[in-house]
């Protein structure tokens, strides 16, 4: 079986995909955040700024979790491949 | 059990430009939501930015102004006037006898200049339709998304001076 083809990285990049797409979502949010946040601020309604940076805070900080999880599936699935590669060169 | 592991022994160079076919689809995953956790942190930065200018910002002063007589403006009219810089216009109503009210005539919505409406009874936005109350600026229909910006008035014998702008709390 070739090395792209082994279940654990299948599942692998789908597992990444969901990520992906939902750290894209995530982002969208947070443009959205800062562009009504700075429309607000410019308008002089400055109460929204604080809250608006909080959230902001934590949309960054699911998006890095997600990456870090992104990165352990690929060293997972990497790791396992080149065992994968060794077993069959032996 | 360590968070954030290297993807392999390799050296670094290897583990990002992979020789392996198979190891690409990763690499250029993990790359690309780099990038994007990047960008996720280029907007947090941005609103970081934002509070930290509005904990700085003075409160503004605004000039007094006079901006006409009382009886320049007939009943049901209006009178042009800019406060507090020449490039604020804003609009004087006398929707009554003995009543005066001042706003921005910037629409809260895209900055189209509204007008008064006597029939109506209200300031209208005519790009998309935007109604505003005369009597304190809140919004009666269509997009904009906060009341008008109020010119608080005084009146000192004839005249009428405008004296600050009031940012009006969404109803």
């Amino acid at each position: 079986m070739e090395p792209q083809n082994l279940p654990t990285r299948k599942h692998g990049l789908t597992a990444i995909d969901g990520a992906l797409a939902l750290i894209v979502i995530l982002l969208i949010v947070q443009m959205w955040l800062l562009t009504a946040t700075l429309e607000s601020y410019l308008a002089g309604y400055r109460e929204v700024v604080l809250p608006a940076a909080i959230v902001s805070g934590i949309l960054f900080i699911i998006c890095a979790v997600l990456y870090l999880f992104v990165h352990r599936i690929d060293a997972d699935a990497r790791e396992t491949s080149s065992k994968h590669v060794a077993e069959i060169s032996e | 059990m360590k968070l954030f592991r290297r993807a392999s022994k390799e050296p670094l160079w290897k583990d990002e430009f992979s020789i392996n076919r198979a190891d690409e689809q990763y690499v250029n995953r993990r790359q690309f939501t780099k990038f994007l956790v990047l960008t996720s942190l280029g907007m947090f930065v941005g609103n970081t930015w934002i509070l930290v200018r509005s904990c700085f910002s003075k409160t503004p002063v605004y000039p007094e102004k006079n901006i006409c007589r009382a009886q320049d403006v007939p009943v049901g009219g209006v009178w042009l006037f800019r406060y507090p810089s020449e490039k604020d216009a804003c609009i004087l109503i006398r929707p009554d006898e003995e009543t005066y009210v001042a706003y921005s005539q910037k629409c809260t919505h895209l900055s189209c200049a509204v007008y008064y409406a006597p029939t109506k009874n209200r300031l209208e936005c005519p790009c998309h339709e935007g109604y505003f109350s005369v009597k304190d600026g809140r919004v009666l229909q269509g997009p904009p998304p906060r009341p008008l910006p109020r010119v608080v008035l005084e009146r000192r014998g004839d005249d009428l001076v405008a004296v600050r702008m009031e940012i009006q709390k969404e109803s």
